[in-house]
């Protein structure tokens, strides 16, 4: 992949707002936001509802997320183009998701709908009506998916990117500070994990900021791109839109989101967490 | 859950004595804005969270004892910044005025 594949600007989603190769799809935590208001013609998908197991922390199995598009009318040939609020966390997740069910053509809209509300682009509470199409998913693509056994067996040996906030890296906060502080997991990190907030790839109108500035950052801080890379953040999706950043937009080889995250990682009995703004040894 | 509700999280059920609230209202020309972009940052100056603002220009967020920095972000104003400290069992009330560019 690269920036051309992977990402489309909101003058390419008006162009293409009657294209009917494109399905756009837009993907919230807060689904009202798709109700009250949507770029014409998008589908909504429910991150959790949608994306998630009902009973189980996991994801949606390969039949569910057929039926879930074909419901949508969405078939293998289309591309799907992605986006959403929160600076396109959830958008990213969905991206990623896609990829690992095996989508061939997805793409991400850069600046998500913050951009587009700050443009005062046109929006919708129109419903869309698509006509339901038949869709066959590839089998879950493991090579960008981590799990817990993978990740303790990184620390020290891998890149461990810890992409949430320098207050959630360091214990201090445990949740992002839109949303309570909860208190079921340890705060802290994966000792070795760098700090780089998904925030400081984006600019504050939710773009991806440049190749050249991207490449920079990580390398900063310590990111070593002759290694296989693990993103986590506290849930998946911060983490995936950073697995977007390094797998998609550089192109690198080995990147996995790890999307048990802190939730997970912070519960476990007996691994090793480091607290503070320093990486911490293995 | 990991997204941003209009207006920030809601208090029902949040024990209070637990939390550092920074919260308040975004209005421009006297009238309160809705689906502004408000953003919390850190001492650092380090983006922490954003949240959308409800019909009535309302904000909240969760934050940690300390000094943060409110910024809110909407179409046709310049981005206001107000500083802000927040103290674990206490509301801190900033409202963010914006000006037409």
């Amino acid at each position: 992949m690269s920036r051309s594949a992977a990402l489309v600007d909101p003058d390419w989603v008006e162009q293409h707002l009657d294209d009917d190769a494109v399905v756009l799809v837009e993907v919230d935590e807060d689904t009202t936001a798709y109700d009250k208001a949507h770029i014409r013609g998008a589908v909504k998908l429910d991150w959790k509802q949608d994306l998630q197991d009902p009973v189980r922390r996991d994801f949606v199995n390969k039949a569910q997320f057929e039926h879930l598009l074909s419901s949508r009318g969405i078939g293998n040939d289309h591309t799907v183009v992605l986006y959403g609020g929160n600076n396109n966390w959830f958008a990213a997740y969905a991206y990623w998701y896609f990829k690992l069910y095996g989508h061939e053509q997805v793409k991400l809209v850069d600046g998500g709908r913050k951009k587009w509300e700050l443009e005062s682009r046109e929006l919708t509470d129109q419903a869309t009506e698509r006509p339901a199409a038949s869709y066959t998913a590839q089998e879950p693509d493991t090579s960008i998916r981590a799990f817990r056994d993978e990740v303790v067996t990184a620390i020290g040996s891998l890149n461990l990117v810890d992409v949430r906030s320098p207050d959630e890296y360091a214990g201090r906060l445990l949740a992002p500070a839109h949303l309570p502080q909860e208190s079921a997991q340890r705060g802290g990190h994966i000792p070795t994990a760098a700090s780089v907030p998904w925030s400081k790839a984006a600019n504050e109108d939710g773009t991806f900021r440049s190749d050249d500035e991207l490449q920079r950052l990580y390398s900063d801080a310590g990111v070593d791109f002759g290694k296989d890379t693990i993103a986590y953040c506290r849930i998946g999706e911060r983490s995936a839109h950073t697995w977007f950043v390094l797998h998609e937009l550089l192109e690198q080889a080995n990147v996995k989101n790890y999307d048990g995250s802190w939730t997970e990682y912070g519960s476990l009995v007996g691994v090793p967490v480091a607290v503070g703004d320093e990486p911490g040894a293995a | 859950m990991c997204g941003a509700t209009a207006g920030g999280p809601s208090l029902d059920g949040v024990d209070l004595k637990q939390q550092a609230v920074i919260q308040g209202v975004v209005t421009r020309a006297g009238e309160p804005v809705g689906g502004a972009y408000v953003r919390l940052l850190d001492r650092t100056g380090e983006f922490t969270a954003e949240v959308p603002t409800s019909a009535t220009g309302q904000f909240r967020f969760f934050a940690a004892e300390g000094d943060w920095t409110v910024r809110a972000l909407a179409p046709q104003a310049v981005p206001a910044d107000r500083v802000v400290v927040a103290r674990t069992g206490g509301v801190a009330e900033v409202d963010l005025v914006l000006d037409a560019i």
